[in-house]
């Protein structure tokens, strides 16, 4: 009964992230994660994915705060940090969060604010839906691994 | 210095049989399954072979140049997990430091854009101190003219992120056959 959750769990996980590399949320990095997962470091992707969080959300509250100065000119501190974003975005899969880096960084070089002001609002939606599916993907498979731990009735 | 363990590491990455290299993209009935939990306990079994700590320990070491912590851990990881011992520092000016102070390393992984000294700047130190460890520029940079000047500091290759365990193994595949190593 037990090993059909945790059987029933991963096939959850795996409809969740066929729909995240449908939906171009996800690409083939975050694979390559997956793959730097083992017995030695069984939680590296949860780690690196929660120090992306952490960074990202350090950004996007600086880009926020740029743009929202009304004497703001400083595009080049601006894609310092879009560059930074888009690097750590694409080192670990996040291909649409990267995408919308990069057309926030043309706008920004093109000292276009309006253009800016939108590419923000996109990114922090995106990046929003990104780290709601990552928690909802981690949840599983944390509850997955209960189901999958407790195997076999306690003998007395 | 004894090299055999990382040939071995190379023949066995390289291999189209290597599941590592399989990314378990499957078609049934037309929709697209990942087995993720099936890789990640595949990998888990294989990793005992290719897991440096236990079983393989290349003789290279490697410094990761990064300003930001979620490539610095992933980097370190790839590294490590091709049995390379490595460091990390956070920018151009911490690499210079650390090379002062004696330390030195058979691969640089190179940020360009970085805080108090970017890669380009802190290339052309490393190579006016008389370094001639490879160094390989790690960037999201594409336009040719900033890749172009990144090369004329001093790397010996240029790798757009997001680095992978394959372009790692093309950057050690020159490595040894340069004979830099």
């Amino acid at each position: 009964m037990l090993g059909l959750g945790a059987d029933r769990l991963r096939a959850d996980m795996n409809r969740l992230l066929a729909l995240l590399f449908h939906q171009g949320v996800l690409d083939e990095q975050f694979l390559q994660l997956q793959q730097l997962q083992d017995e030695s470091s069984p939680n590296f992707v949860s780690e690196v994915v929660n120090i992306y969080f952490h960074e990202s959300e350090k950004l996007l509250r600086n880009l926020r705060g740029l743009l929202m100065d009304r004497e703001f000119t400083d595009y080049k501190k601006m894609g310092i940090h879009l560059n930074q974003f888009m690097g750590s975005s694409s080192s670990i899969g996040a291909k649409r969060v990267r995408n919308v880096c990069v057309a926030f960084r043309a706008a920004s070089e093109q000292n276009n604010r309006a253009g800016c002001l939108r590419a923000l609002e996109l990114l922090e939606h995106e990046y929003c839906y990104l780290k709601n599916k990552m928690h909802e993907l981690f949840q599983l498979e944390q509850q997955r691994l209960l189901a999958a731990g407790v195997r076999y009735p306690m003998q007395n | 210095m004894e090299i055999i363990p990382f040939f071995s590491i190379i023949l066995f990455l390289s291999s189209p049989k290597n599941p590592f290299l399989d990314h378990t993209h499957t078609h049934h009935s037309g929709k697209l399954e990942i087995s993720f939990m099936e890789f990640g306990a595949t990998s888990r079994k294989k990793n005992k072979m290719v897991n440096g700590n236990q079983k393989f320990r290349t003789e290279i070491t490697a410094l990761v140049v990064d300003d930001d912590t979620t490539n610095r851990t992933i980097h370190r990881r790839l590294l490590q997990n091709l049995g390379i011992e490595n460091q990390e520092v956070r920018n151009g000016k911490e690499a210079i430091d650390i090379h002062s102070s004696g330390r030195n390393f058979d691969l640089i992984l190179m940020d360009m854009d970085m805080p108090i000294m970017n890669g380009i700047e802190a290339t052309k130190q490393l190579r006016a101190m008389g370094i001639r460890s490879t160094i390989v520029g790690v960037s999201t940079r594409s336009m040719e003219e900033k890749v172009q000047e990144f090369m004329e500091a001093g790397l010996d290759d240029y790798q757009e992120k997001p680095l992978t365990s394959a372009k790692l193994i093309s950057i050690l595949h020159k490595m040894n056959h340069n004979g830099s190593v």
